[in-house]
């Protein structure tokens, strides 16, 4: 167990490494420096420079300098932006970006088994096959074009809602709906078919002739085993919210990191880049390892002999 | 006996010349009485009975001739603006409508489709080409060379995948080739596992050991017994890694790192559409319904495919 977790671990770490250096390189290929413009800097002023951002030493020291910057959560200085820091960017609009996200992951898992377990208990009768068409669409109807579609039906014709803004409670509704449809779809799938499964399994077939009632069977002996699948997902749909966000925080005018990156790009502010994209690295990849650790907790299957499988 | 006399239905007659003795032959249990099928001539009629399946072919099909064709159908080119006549809805003239800068719609969605056909396309053929090969060679050979290529993989993979595609478009100016080159620098990972998975499994097998003994080459082996098997699963992941990697380069053109203009794909049309799009819906209607039909039957058809190339998966 111990050896499965330092495992994951140190792949996650050379992972970010090698995440952060790709950052690295890829920046400095690109040709001029942040103190390129359009009005020419004096030479001396630019030697200062220079030195005060180490940019004068050899490409390696600048690197580890880089490296130790960002362990301590130093992610430079924005180049379009007079004095802002790009931690202190990500900090200010994080907060946005993070209720979004959670508000639109709880109601993916909440939806997502429902209709599942709806489907599965009600299999290949009506309930089940509209759940699936939906669970379709929902996968390949991409995000944004069913954001545009919300927007105009509920905000610009019915008028229900604000068109965009992220102030008060009802705003939450449309950019959730867009941006939980396709993880709520993919986790309704899951929950489908592990649910047969453990439908036709032994040991559910003992408890109906236990005589225990179907509330029970259900939650207690069907659902534990049946949302398994679903923990294994919960990695790979942070990854979806999250650039998913990117999208729909510009659809919906929401001030939150997606925007900032997406600011950043059109300006090419790359200090802006560079810090949201290792910062969005160290998310995911941290999320990544916890449902892996997580899902060898909530599966008593799952005996550990060495660190090799996984 | 009364009950025997019900048997044969009223306004039939039997007589005896009406039958024949067969008797028992054996060989006649070895006789092929139907016509064999080929496994894929199997697969083919089980899709066949798949009917979304087989109406999401269709749409395909003609998705693939609109992006062919469709531009060439009207007057107009996908760069040819006409400032007096902006933001016109679907009229006679302009089927689609036009844009904001009064290029006509129709002709932009159909080429818009063709540059995100081509953009999947494409990714999904280099991935394949490149999946193939590095899965093959961690799954046949095993060993240390798999345990080394696996773990590189596995920790590329780790790296969340649009971001090293935007880091990699920020940094190469966007075209449509950089643009599959940065789609593909990690996308042919999932590939190369089904590849490993399969070979690993069919490597085992009593046709390889015996072509083996036989001293069949690793070539042979691979490219004759290994890979062949293993096809199946390799066209489902290239179907199904089609439209995300038209969702990819749409999601890039939201980026503005997609296709640049005066070029269009079916994405960057779509987040062109987006300044004012309330007041000129068609401009987002068009690409919108098109994109979403495309992804719609590539998943739909890759997932009936994979019912019909391996049944015992469908549940």
């Amino acid at each position: 167990m111990v050896r499965y977790v330092a495992n994951k671990f140190f792949y996650m770490l050379v992972s970010l490494f090698v995440l952060i250096s790709a950052t690295f390189f890829l920046m400095k290929a690109i040709p001029g420096d942040p103190f390129t413009a359009e009005k020419k800097i004096p030479d001396e002023i630019r030697q200062r420079l220079y030195e005060q951002f180490g940019l004068d030493k050899p490409v390696y020291q600048q690197y580890l300098r880089y490296l130790g910057n960002i362990i301590q959560g130093d992610f430079g200085i924005s180049m379009k932006r007079l004095n802002q820091d790009v931690s202190h960017i990500i900090s200010q609009t994080f907060s946005a970006s993070l209720k979004l996200g959670i508000v639109a992951i709880i109601v993916s898992v909440i939806i997502g088994i429902l209709l599942g377990m709806l489907a599965a208990l009600y299999h290949r009768k009506f309930i089940d096959t509209a759940a699936m068409v939906l669970a379709v669409l929902g996968i390949a109807v991409p995000s944004f074009v069913l954001a545009t579609v919300l927007q105009y039906v509920f905000a610009s014709k019915l008028g229900w809602v604000d068109v965009m803004g992220f102030n008060d409670p009802l705003d939450y509704v449309l950019p959730v709906a867009a941006l939980s449809a396709q993880p709520t779809a993919f986790i309704a799938r899951l929950t489908r078919s592990s649910m047969l499964e453990v439908l036709h399994a032994d040991y559910i077939k003992t408890a109906k002739a236990k005589g225990l009632s179907w509330i029970v069977i259900l939650f207690r002996h069907v659902l534990r085993n049946g949302i398994l699948p679903v923990v294994t997902y919960l990695g790979p749909m942070t990854a979806n919210i999250v650039t998913g966000s990117v999208i729909i925080e510009q659809i919906f005018g929401i001030g939150g990191i997606g925007k900032q990156f997406v600011e950043a790009i059109s300006v090419r502010d790359y200090p802006i880049i560079m810090g949201i994209t290792i910062f969005y690295g160290i998310l995911l990849m941290v999320t990544r390892f916890v449902t892996d650790v997580a899902y060898v907790f909530v599966d008593p299957r799952i005996k550990l002999t060495g660190g090799k499988e996984g | 006996m009364a009950s025997e006399q019900h048997m044969v239905p009223p306004g039939v007659n039997l007589k005896p010349e009406d039958f024949r003795k067969i008797g028992v032959d054996e060989k006649q249990a070895e006789v092929i009485s139907r016509e064999s099928l080929s496994a894929w001539q199997d697969a083919w009629q089980r899709l066949r009975q798949n009917k979304m399946a087989m109406a999401s072919l269709g749409l395909l099909v003609l998705v693939i001739l609109g992006a062919i064709i469709g531009p060439h159908l009207t007057p107009y080119t996908y760069d040819s603006n006409d400032l007096l006549n902006t933001n016109q809805p679907p009229s006679g003239a302009h089927w689609f409508g036009t844009d904001d800068l009064g290029r006509d719609m129709f002709v932009r969605t159909w080429y818009g489709a063709r540059i995100s056909l081509i953009v999947g396309l494409a990714a999904a053929l280099i991935d394949l080409l490149i999946g193939v090969v590095y899965g093959g060679i961690m799954g046949f050979f095993g060993g240390r060379t798999d345990s080394i290529m696996n773990k590189i993989s596995e920790v590329l993979y780790s790296i969340p995948y649009l971001l090293v595609v935007i880091l990699l478009l920020v940094v190469l100016e966007p075209s449509l080739w950089t643009i599959i080159l940065a789609l593909t620098i990690t996308g042919w990972i999932n590939m190369s596992w089904i590849v490993r998975g399969e070979i690993m499994q069919l490597k085992n097998r009593e046709y390889v050991l015996a072509s083996r003994s036989m001293g069949a080459s690793s070539n042979r082996l691979l490219f004759k017994h290994l890979l062949p098997n293993a096809i199946g699963p390799i066209i489902v992941t290239v179907t199904l890694s089609v439209p995300n990697a038209i969702f990819a380069e749409a999601f890039l053109s939201f980026l503005g790192l997609g296709v640049q203009a005066p070029k269009a794909s079916l994405g960057s049309m779509i987040s062109d559409a987006l300044t004012g799009w309330l007041a000129f819906p068609w401009r987002m209607l068009f690409p919108a319904i098109l994109i979403s039909v495309t992804m719609l039957a590539f998943n739909i058809f890759g997932d009936g495919l994979r019912d019909a190339l391996d049944p015992k998966l469908k549940k």
